[in-house]
């Protein structure tokens, strides 16, 4: 093989220690921002960086890793990272939640229920809650250090009084062990409550902004909400036309250009799970057969 | 005086042990009072425990500050051996260490004077590695906090004996504060700073 001799897992092990580092006290303060040397890494910014540095991080030859982009374990962003560690750790990958160990995720969190021997890695493009409000990082870390979070109330109040409902659908801030303020990175605020005393720990990192932060298993993740106007998780209200599932997260497609559409699970192997347990939807395609007399 | 052939020998693999090592420590420290073992071996020298040294070996390096204790600090073995295997600086002022390495309870100066972080960067806060006598025998106590469903028992015998109402100071200071990883041998059990521990007596 001419191919050229890559560490254990791409990164190099001084990076791996400063990284291994960070994680441990982003996990000893939850919800906290640690700031870290992130690395360029082989493919481009938005595209996982900060993921695949956690990943590559604590993966070591006994994981199975899943990754997944939007739910879907087969677009070209998941596909690529899974070859990528494949390739550079030689370690054994799967589509299934339940094999997996470590599952790296681009905004969405599996349907599937976790469990303890899993870890969540979240890619993050913008780890900082308060940055649209803020754009000062002296200032939102001040108003992190003093717990000022006044300004994000107020953001969700705007949202009341111009729709009459927090408008706010994905990013939907949380705030964990009672302390900081957290961005859940770009999932649906639909997947907020899994992210709540969760068996599994869950790491984030965000490569192009530097930073790394953790929510520790069996802690308290609490979507901000008023008393009046409380935290309701938002799905399109039709079954999956796949496996007529009534409480997944949906995905709409538009099938034709006269208004014709389908909803479809994003999770594609809880999706696929259903449909092979003999769940079916109103649009799931039957086993292909040639019609008699069809031809012509 | 020892010589570079002569000093105990670090991982066999240092890949695939740090990785190891990395696992158990971050799983200690995700589900405190959970007991995690070491598995990877490394030489140790003078007082510091085969687990001490495989967490030497997987998370110090030039970048990390170092405070020894005195019975640490006095051992050349020990300083020649971090030295060679980790390049970390060694540090007289203990307010400005990443790591600070005990060997035994009694040698724990007061945890005011290592580097709490601020609050603005807690992080920038020192790691505690104490070696303990046992953390399967001895006294019982009551773990909660974030990474623990409801309560964690630990049974350890652990000097000094008020270490945790020491850490007790963590409470209020949050997010600044300590971290404090237990070590006996092999076993790992890590104290963030947002764990609160009860002793249940005998």
């Amino acid at each position: 093989m001419n191919a050229p001799a890559y560490n254990f897992a791409y990164l190099d092990e001084q990076t791996k220690r400063m990284i291994r580092r960070a994680i441990l006290k982003a996990i000893a303060i939850p919800g906290y921002q640690v700031p870290f040397a992130s690395r360029e890494m082989p493919m481009p910014y938005g595209w996982g960086t900060g993921g695949v540095q956690v990943t590559a991080a604590i993966l070591g030859p006994q994981d199975v890793l899943k990754v997944i982009d939007q739910g879907s374990d087969d677009t070209t962003n998941a596909i690529s990272i899974r070859k990528f560690f494949a390739k550079t750790a030689g370690i054994a990958t799967t589509t299934t939640t339940v094999d997996a160990t470590v599952i790296q995720t681009r905004h969405r969190i599996p349907e599937t229920s976790l469990h303890a021997n899993q870890v969540l890695v979240y890619q993050v493009p913008i780890p900082e809650p308060l940055r649209f409000l803020e754009p000062r990082e002296t200032e939102t870390r001040r108003m992190h250090a003093l717990a000022e979070y006044g300004l994000m109330h107020v953001k969700l109040y705007e949202d009341i009084a111009r729709f009459g409902h927090i408008a706010t659908a994905y990013a939907y801030p949380v705030k964990v062990n009672a302390r900081y303020v957290m961005d859940p990175s770009p999932t649906p605020k639909f997947d907020n409550p899994k992210m709540d005393n969760s068996p599994a720990l869950q790491l984030f990192g965000a490569g192009r902004e530097k930073r790394i932060y953790a929510i520790p298993p069996y802690t308290k993740v609490v979507s901000l909400d008023f008393e009046d106007h409380p935290f309701e998780p938002y799905r399109f209200n039709a079954p999956c036309a796949l496996c007529a599932a009534e409480n997944s997260y949906l995905d709409e497609i538009v099938t034709d250009d006269k208004g014709g559409r389908m909803f479809v699970c994003s999770d594609t192997d809880y999706c696929e799970g259903r449909q092979a347990a003999g769940h079916h939807g109103s649009l799931s395609a039957a086993p292909y057969k040639e019609k008699a007399g069809s031809h012509g | 005086m020892t010589t570079i052939a002569e000093l105990p020998p670090g991982f066999v693999d240092k890949v695939l042990s740090a990785q190891s090592t990395f696992r158990s420590v971050m799983d200690a420290m995700a589900r405190p009072g959970s007991v995690q073992r070491i598995v990877p071996m490394a030489g140790t020298a003078g007082p510091i425990m085969r687990g001490t040294a495989a967490i030497a070996l997987t998370l110090f390096d030039h970048d990390t500050p170092l405070w020894l204790d005195a019975r640490m600090s006095e051992s050349s073995d020990v300083t020649k051996w971090l030295k060679f295997h980790t390049g970390a600086p060694v540090v007289q002022d203990s307010s400005i260490a990443s790591f600070a390495l005990i060997s035994e309870g009694a040698l724990l100066p007061t945890l005011e004077r290592f580097a709490l972080g601020t609050n603005e960067y807690p992080d920038r806060s020192t790691t505690v590695i104490l070696q303990v006598e046992s953390l399967d025998m001895g006294r019982s106590f009551e773990l909660r906090g974030p990474g623990i469903d409801g309560v964690a028992m630990l049974q350890a015998s652990i000097k000094p004996f008020d270490l945790f109402e020491r850490l007790r100071m963590n409470e209020a200071l949050f997010p600044r504060g300590i971290d404090v990883v237990l070590v006996a041998d092999d076993a790992v059990v890590a104290i963030p700073r947002t764990t609160r521990v009860e002793s249940k007596g005998s």
